[in-house]
């Protein structure tokens, strides 16, 4: 009965249910892309199946990480708008990719981008 | 993801049914399968559907040549509290505080007075008229704190039946061997009565009623994220 979840379950509060918030933008005709947070290594601030979804203008909603990587992912998203085929994201903390960003946690999320319709 | 796919996600988790989402990594291809549904041909995927369902986690799943990322959407706990006592003004908020949807019901029109219960979702009425359009389910908590078996009783019969997640009952060994008596006229089994957490509450050596709401808050949260050793056996 896990996340029966009180993160992944019934909206509650729809303006703050990422998923309800993709569905009222799609019903208003605007493009519309979902992040998934498909596995996670180590500490990770959002659990396996946190969204973000995120409209044509940049405008989002939901969150895959504590802040630290949605704008990277914002940025590709608009990309997956434009190009239709998803996308798979990678971020953490390793020597040679610090200078990118990355989860100060340590911990290591692997997003799934896609489109909707 | 099929905005027709996101629709139909989204009408299953408003009307409080279980369901995974199954997307297809490489293809991006997605399908739903709700709790109930023909289990999936691929053995893998039904396996993983299944256990999916069970424990609530969302994950990656290799099936022949397919990766797979199944999505778990499972219902909101409820908590239903029967008896609007000194316990339920601490438990109520606590538990919304948790995440729980919460709903207090009590017929006895002194004890469900908006004053000792703002915010809070209060039926001043008897369970079986508060309860007619939710109904019991597997994911809800039902605390009847009242002892007393006119406005007990109905909710533990519909809360054991329905197999809600968590029956807490208030009363002491004396009133529940009574209450297991009624019980097992009312024709429950003596495992669907066993699942009665009684006395209620982790053992904390709780005395207020405040801490009594705590004990019972983190016996609720045990059986949700612990079912395998839920209380009551």
């Amino acid at each position: 009965m896990t996340s029966m979840d009180m993160e992944t379950g019934a909206p509650g509060d729809e303006r703050l249910d990422p998923l309800a918030v993709a569905e009222r933008w799609v019903d208003e005709g605007r493009s519309v892309a979902v992040a998934t947070v498909i596995e996670t290594w180590g500490s990770a601030p959002r659990p396996v199946g946190s969204h973000l979804v995120i409209d044509g203008e940049g405008n989002f909603s939901g969150s895959v990480s504590g802040g630290c990587v949605e704008g990277a992912v914002i940025a590709e998203a608009s990309e997956v708008i434009s190009a239709g085929a998803p996308r798979m994201l990678e971020f953490g903390v390793a020597d040679e990719t610090a200078w990118r960003v990355g989860l100060s946690c340590g911990g290591r999320i692997r997003v799934y981008l896609e489109r909707v319709g | 993801m099929d905005a027709e796919l996101l629709k139909g996600l989204n009408a299953a988790r408003r009307n409080r049914q279980a369901a995974v989402l199954v997307t297809d990594l490489a293809t991006g291809e997605g399908r739903l399968v709700m709790k109930g549904d023909v289990a999936p041909s691929d053995p893998v995927l039904a396996e993983a559907v299944a256990k999916a369902f069970v424990t609530g986690k969302s994950g990656v799943v290799e099936a022949g040549e397919s990766r797979l990322f199944l999505n778990v959407h499972l219902p909101a706990p409820r908590m239903v509290i029967i008896g609007a006592v000194h316990i339920s003004q601490a438990l109520a908020p606590m538990a919304a505080m948790t995440g729980f949807d919460v709903r207090l019901i009590d017929p006895r029109t002194a004890f469900a007075t908006e004053e000792r219960f703002a915010g809070i979702d209060l039926r001043a009425e008897w369970p079986e008229e508060a309860l007619a359009d939710r109904p019991i389910d597997a994911y809800t908590a039902l605390v009847a704190v009242t002892h007393d078996p006119k406005i007990d009783d109905w909710p533990l019969v519909s809360a054991l039946k329905a197999g809600a997640f968590y029956v807490g009952a208030l009363g002491s060994r004396k009133t529940h061997a009574r209450r297991v008596e009624r019980l097992t006229e009312a024709g429950l089994s003596a495992e669907q009565i066993g699942r009665i957490a009684a006395p209620i509450g982790l053992d904390i050596g709780a005395q207020s009623p405040q801490e009594i709401a705590v004990a019972i808050l983190a016996q609720a949260v045990a059986a949700l994220r612990k079912p395998a050793d839920a209380a009551g056996a």
